[in-house]
């Protein structure tokens, strides 16, 4: 017998999408199979290393570990809508890019998502804080340095240039 | 690693969700924020027939703060019960210990009651409830009972909660006047879950000045979280001279911690002698502060 499907309704960076998906299917495999949002990336699929960060009505959370089905109706950010109003980097992908805070890129997404949410609650941190508000994310290239300077880097843009 | 897969319910109300819960039997298993449950189904290793989905239960996202009790529902994510300012004046254990939970990021989806029914000997909220004598409140089809904290935890991963029940509310007991708490853990990165970890309680005497009771509760040095009163130790001394040391040692000697790739078994029994000793004098000097900030009145 076929596995039930379920018809779920996504707002993704602001486009509707309605879905028709198994209940057992993952946020983040929706949004990637059946939603072609790419940019939300699957690396351990089981919470610890934070690649499939996306927002969630706001707030980062793993989409390896919520099903499609529950998050109906909700509004998604993907790495796709951390970009600019004109298609260009965003300030927290430009930040990561002028502070060489990514290698092979493969966990880039979620810190982006991450950062792009923190800095909304804490425009200024320190790089204590900053390296407290990425520690549910794991880069195996940079050492983190790096990755701590663009945190702080974003903060700057965003304060001098806001949207 | 994908799940395995279930059927899927989607109740609207408490009322819906037991009987849905009833009909099911032990078929039937709760997702509330499934940050503990789903990573578990991705590596299947659990595989229930249906999942009863209470995240559109918005009347349980509630921290209440009571004369007597907080109380939390199941719906109330851990980053509501973090940042409620009202359970953090009257019970500051609840904020200390729940941003040792996991990271910001899981604390957005998981659940404070979810943690406490996930009974995971590890996890922090088990002991804050233990520790404040809290209980849990459960509802049926056949309707509702209330568990203490201390004939809740049952063992690793397992809880008083029977098949068709719903744990509605987690009740934190709040503490005496002249109360003061503290948290620590040891965790090899941070988030990570820890080799042992403590709450611990100071209450002093109406002088502002004896250790009048002194309790902790332990996590991942046993099968369950592990309550050891600690009064014998330290109780009735002045609390510039209290002989932390020795309440370590008491503890040390209540707990039985395992080996494990992360720690040894021994290595665990000294940090719960080294970090009761802290939090012990951490706790102390927060006590003292709400002493002289005329919380003198006896409660």
């Amino acid at each position: 017998m076929a596995e039930a499907t379920h018809d779920v309704r996504l707002t993704v960076n602001g486009v509707p999408h309605t879905v028709s998906v198994p209940a057992r299917r993952l946020l983040a495999d929706c949004l990637r199979h059946d939603l072609g949002y790419t940019g939300t990336h699957v690396g351990c699929e089981h919470g610890v290393c934070g690649a499939c960060t996306v927002l969630l009505d706001g707030e980062p959370v793993r989409s390896c570990l919520l099903f499609a089905v529950t998050a109906d109706s909700a509004e998604v950010t993907t790495m796709e809508g951390c970009r600019a109003g004109d298609g260009g980097l965003g300030p927290v992908q430009r930040a990561f890019s002028e502070c060489h805070g990514l290698q092979c890129g493969f966990c880039t997404p979620g810190f982006v998502t991450t950062v792009t949410a923190y800095l909304r609650e804490n425009p200024d941190p320190t790089a204590e804080e900053a390296r407290e508000a990425i520690g549910g994310n794991l880069c195996r290239c940079t050492g983190y340095q790096n990755i701590v300077a663009s945190v702080l880097r974003a903060a700057q843009i965003l304060r001098e240039e806001p949207s | 690693m994908k799940p395995p897969a279930f059927t899927y319910h989607r109740p609207a109300t408490v009322a819906e969700a037991v009987e849905v819960l009833a009909d099911l039997g032990a078929d039937g298993k709760v997702l509330a924020g499934g940050q503990s449950l789903v990573p578990v189904l991705n590596m299947r290793l659990a595989a229930p027939k249906h999942l009863v989905d209470i995240n559109r239960l918005g009347d349980l996202a509630y921290v209440a703060t009571g004369a007597e009790m907080v109380r939390v529902g199941a719906l109330a994510r851990h980053t509501q019960t973090e940042r409620d300012e009202d359970a953090f004046a009257t019970l500051p254990l609840l904020r200390r210990a729940t941003r040792n939970v996991a990271h910001p990021t899981i604390r957005n989806r998981g659940t404070t009651v979810g943690s406490i029914v996930h009974a995971d000997p590890a996890a922090e909220l088990p002991a804050v409830l233990l520790l404040s004598d809290g209980e849990v409140e459960l509802a049926s089809a056949a309707g509702s009972r209330t568990v203490p904290a201390a004939e809740f935890f049952l063992g690793p991963l397992e809880s008083a909660l029977r098949a068709g029940e719903l744990a509605v509310a987690a009740g934190f007991r709040v503490p005496p006047p002249r109360t003061g708490s503290a948290w620590l853990e040891v965790s090899r990165r941070a988030g990570d879950y820890a080799l042992c970890g403590l709450g611990l309680a100071v209450t002093l005497d109406t002088d502002g000045r004896t250790l009048r009771s002194a309790r902790a509760a332990y996590i991942s040095v046993g099968p369950t979280p592990v309550l050891v009163d600690l009064t014998d130790a330290v109780g009735g001394q002045p609390h510039d001279r209290a002989d932390w040391a020795a309440a370590g040692g008491l503890a040390a000697s209540r707990v039985e911690p395992d080996d494990d790739i992360h720690a040894t078994a021994d290595y665990r029994r000294h940090l719960v002698r080294v970090l009761t000793q802290r939090a012990g004098r951490t706790a102390t000097a927060e006590a003292i502060r709400l002493a002289g900030a005329g919380e003198g009145s006896d409660g």
